[in-house]
Parts: C-alpha cells; structure tokens; sequence
C-alpha cells in the first residue's frame, strides 16, 4: 500500500533545483508526482519516481542530502467536496495530515493525492475501512 | 613508556630547583643580549639578580606577540645569527609573520621533546609515523619529522594536502601513526569512504593532533571514524612548535607541559594576575633552555588551566587542561565573548549533527549578526519541514543558553563548507572589511 518517496534538502541559491532534475534526466529516472516546501533559508523538494532505489543513487553520487519516507497515494473523486469528505473522515479519527500534494496525472475517474501521515498503518486502516481507495505501490508509479 | 626517564619523573623539587636556576640563567642572559628586555626590565625596576625564587617569576613583566611583531624580524634574538640553524615563521594572518631562530642546540632540545611527546602518545621505533603536518616555514611538519627520526620510527615526510595520495600512501604504506590537524583527520576520514577505502581497518593506530583547538566531542568522533587513539598535542612556534606539551596515552586527560624547558602560569588575562592551581586563565610560558629566542612570561592567548596532581603515566610534568580556546580566535559579539571551539561544543551535543560548521559575522549598521552554518546529512534530514526548523531552533537556543548570543543558523548542502587541509577555517569574520 505504502509508496516510497524521495526528499531532498536543496538551499535556496538559483540553479540548485534544475540541478537535481538534471541529475535525474540523465540517469532515466522519470518524476511521477512532486512538491517542494521551502523556507527563506532552504528548501525539500518531495518526488514519487518510477526507480527510487536509482534516484537515491545518483543524488548521492552528487552530494544531496537525501531520504526516502511512506507516503500513501489515495484515489480522491475529481468533483466538489471530493478531498473535503476524505479530510473529514481523517479528522473525525484524529489522523493527523503532515503534509500533502497532488498527482499530476489521474487513476480512471479519480484525482490521485499524496498524503503524508506520522502514523501511516493506522492511516491505511481507517481510509479503506471507510471505503476509500488507497493505491498499491506498484500502481501508482505506472500511473 | 617513557622516553626520557631521568627528566620526565623528576620529583617536583627537583623540576622546581632545576626551573630556578635555569630561570636564573635566562634572565641574566636576555638581560645582557636583548635591548627589548634590558629595556622592559628596567622600566619595570628589575634585575636579574632580584629573582631568588620562581616566585619572582611574576615580578618580570609579560612577552606579547605584538612584541615580536614590533621587533621583527631578528630584534628578540639572543645570539647572533651565525649561530642560527634554523628560521620558521607563523602564518601571520595578521600582519607581519612572528619569526623565530633556532640554534643547534635548540634545535636538538625540540628534537628531544618531540620524541618524548611521540613516546607519551604510543609511538615508538618500529611505526610509521605519516606526517601531514605542513613542512616549510610552519612548525609542524620539521618539528614532528625531527622527533619522529629521534625516536627511531620510520617518517613518511607527507605534508598537507594531496588527500588522495595521502590514503594511498597510508594504506600502501602501512602508516600506524598519524600527525595532522584534527579536523584534516576527520576530512581524511570523510575522503577515505568517498574512494571506497575502509579507513578503519588500515594499520593506523594512533593519531597525534594539534595546531587548532578541539573538543571531546570531535575527539570522541575521531577515535570512531577513524579506529584510532586520538591524541592532543600543543605548541606554538613562539615558544618551541609542536612538542611544548602532549597528552599521555595512559591518561588522555590534560597535556604534560615539559618543564624541565619551560615554566607554565595561568593569570587572569585582564589583571594579570597569577591564578591558582585549577582556575581558567590565559596561559603565560617562560623557555628556560632556548638560545635562538628565549622568551620571558610570554603571554599564548591560549585559555586553560594547570594542574600539578600526580597523573597515572608516571610523569610528574604539570598538566594543563585541553585548551578551550585561543584569545585570539576570540570573537566579540555585540559585547560577548564566543570562541568558535563552545559553537563546536553545542553542535556536536546534538545526535547526528556534523562537525562541519562555519562562523560567519557581519555588522549590520551598529549590530553584529553571528551566522552558524551547519552541513545537512542524512540522520539530520527530514522530509518534514518542521524538524528541520526544530533542529535549527534547538541550535540556536543552546548556543544562547551556553553564550547568551543570538544567531541565526542556516542549513546547508554536505560538503558546500570548504574542507581545510591545514587548519580549519572555521571563521569568516566581514565586520572589518565592511565598516
């Protein structure tokens, strides 16, 4: 259930983020979903890659700090109210969002969201308990 | 062991009587050879016979680098300079460089002392002692190789830098001791593991470091990255180089100063006034056997203090605590003292943090801003935004629980901080150059 995500300190100086896409192109790896959080000092850039154990090599081959963390990927209705509903559900349980972001592309009808929890297991439960779909790793980095 | 018995576990009687009257014996000579002294002496109304006990020692008035600075380059030499062997300089990155002369028989007591701080640290005949210090006009590298031949090891003469070719002749070499900075072991460390050479199953054993300030904690962080004893040795090339002091392998806890060559006080770098046994203070030393350069109650800037306990070695030479600092790396900031040794402190207290740090200081107008740039690594990282930001909250707030400064701290990208293959640049100090 569980999908892997790579983080990566990047410092806010100009050219640091085409950098690491640079280093990723020309080992092949291909960038599925992404957000980057930044402050005034520093920046993490978060990626869903189709090969992460390769992105992590590289990046490290080229002295970024880098990490891998369990997100979940959960199949959101692409309508009004879609998220609210799945936000809802996580609030009435106290399961508390760290963060999240958007897929580029969509699984069928649906919208596809990133969401990173401090409690991924108990995360899992409670959303397929309420019916919603959570995708299978090795689905989502096809999508 | 011990390399020179006889004078290394002298009773302290007999070091004392030994002090005084080679005490005696300097003053009455710089008083006749070097007009800096006659002079100083004589403003202070003191002449050589007034000192009857070495507690006359604090009648004589201080030796400050500015000194020697102002009576560059020969003025502080005793003897005249046919009768010098050897010149060495400091750096001088303030100014002209301090310059020192050496007879042969000096050159032969540092010899001396060197191979008995080589022998307190656990080097012997038989290693191979791969020495990094740099050779030239620094200290360092002579003073190490002299000691090193003396006590019948194999010297490999590396000097710094080359860092590739340093771990080749390391492990090709089968080096068992090591002779460098602190932070240019680490940084050896940090270049073994990017070539694939596991650093830790290499011959080396023990590592002899100095010429800049470090903390146990770095200590600590050696001894593991390297799988070596890490030793602390002191010197400065005013009073000799490397070799004025040195921890002893059996004890690793303060550095025997050799007294029967140099008498060690501890006063209070504001008053001047001689401190006691155990109290923090700037550290004075008076040579009693050099030639070249004798140098009466000259004051290091180092901050330390001295203690005359018995120590497990067998050496009955007093020891001073690992330094805390050098006055001169001292920074004020908006009125407050920081030395960047308590920074390294602070950092290296926090799981995971790397001792890759850098100071950076500006003037903002009137105020002072003091940036602490801290290397990100992996245990560090997180993906959260927030544990990031605590980390560098919690830096900052212990570094002003322990200074009382304000700073900002700021992550940055491994090895974004210049590695130094000599010193570590720990300070980028723009206040001067801006106002």
């Amino acid at each position: 259930m569980k999908v892997e995500q790579i983080s990566i300190f990047i410092e806010n100086k100009s050219g640091r983020l085409a950098e690491v896409c640079g280093v990723l192109g020309e080992a092949g790896v291909n960038i599925r979903a992404l957000s980057l959080a930044d402050t005034s000092d520093f920046g993490i850039l978060r990626l869903i890659v189709q090969d992460s154990e390769k992105a992590l090599t590289v990046l490290r081959e080229h002295n970024f700090t880098v990490s891998k963390t369990e997100v979940i990927g959960v199949e959101v209705p692409d309508s009004p109210g879609g998220l609210s509903s799945i936000l809802q559900i996580l609030d009435q349980n106290d399961i508390n969002v760290e963060y999240m972001y958007a897929f580029v592309e969509r699984s069928g009808d649906n919208a596809v969201i990133i969401f990173r929890f401090d409690n991924v297991d108990e995360a899992i439960s409670v959303l397929t308990a309420n019916g919603i779909k959570v995708i299978a790793s090795k689905k989502i980095t096809a999508i | 062991m011990i390399w020179n018995d006889e004078f290394e576990t002298l009773p302290r009687e007999a070091i004392e009587s030994l002090q005084l009257k080679r005490l005696q014996q300097t003053v009455e000579r710089v008083y006749a050879t070097v007009p800096f002294y006659r002079q100083s002496f004589d403003k202070a109304g003191i002449k050589p016979a007034d000192i009857k006990s070495l507690k006359d020692l604090q009648r004589l008035p201080f030796t400050l680098k500015q000194d020697m600075r102002d009576n560059y380059p020969y003025g502080l030499f005793a003897v005249p300079l046919e009768q010098i062997v050897r010149i060495h300089a400091s750096s001088g990155t303030t100014g002209k460089p301090t310059v020192v002369g050496y007879t042969r028989r000096d050159i032969d007591t540092w010899t001396e002392l060197m191979a008995r701080s080589f022998v307190a640290a656990g080097a012997h005949k038989g290693d191979v002692i791969h020495n990094a210090y740099g050779y030239g006009l620094f200290t360092g590298g002579l003073g190490a190789h002299y000691g090193a031949e003396r006590v019948g090891a194999s010297v490999i003469p590396m000097s710094g830098g080359n860092t590739k070719k340093q771990l080749m002749i390391m492990q090709d070499f089968g080096s068992t001791v090591l002779t460098c900075t602190p932070s240019y072991s680490l940084y050896l460390a940090e270049a073994a593991a990017e070539e694939g050479i596991d650093i830790k199953n290499l011959k080396l054993k023990v590592g002899i470091l100095g010429a800049e300030p470090w903390s146990e904690k770095m200590r600590a962080e050696i001894e593991e990255n390297l799988n070596i004893k890490a030793i602390d040795i002191y010197g400065l090339s005013e009073i000799l180089g490397p070799g004025v002091g040195i921890e002893c392998i059996e004890a690793q806890k303060g550095l025997h100063i050799w007294e029967d060559h140099f008498i060690p006080e501890i006063i209070d770098p504001d008053t001047g006034e001689v401190l006691p046994d155990g109290e923090h203070g700037e550290l004075v030393i008076t040579t009693i056997t050099k030639e070249g350069i004798p140098l009466i109650r000259y004051r290091t800037r180092d901050i330390t203090c001295l203690s005359k306990e018995p120590c497990i070695c067998g050496r009955t030479h007093a020891r001073i605590e690992r330094l805390s600092g050098r006055s001169d790396d001292m920074l004020i900031i908006r009125g407050v003292n920081v030395f960047p040794s308590q920074i390294e402190s602070v950092l290296f207290n926090i799981e995971g943090v790397e001792p890759h740090y850098q100071l950076i200081v500006e003037r903002e107008g009137n105020l002072d801003t003091l940036e602490v740039q801290v290397e990100v690594n992996e245990q560090t990282f997180s993906d959260e935004i927030k544990n990031l930001q605590n980390l560098t909250n919690r830096i900052r707030k212990d570094i002003k629980d322990l200074l009382g400064v304000t700073c900002n701290v700021r992550l940055v990208e491994p090895k974004s901080i210049a590695r130094s293959e000599g010193k570590a640049k720990r300070v980028i100090d723009n206040r001067q150059k801006n106002s």
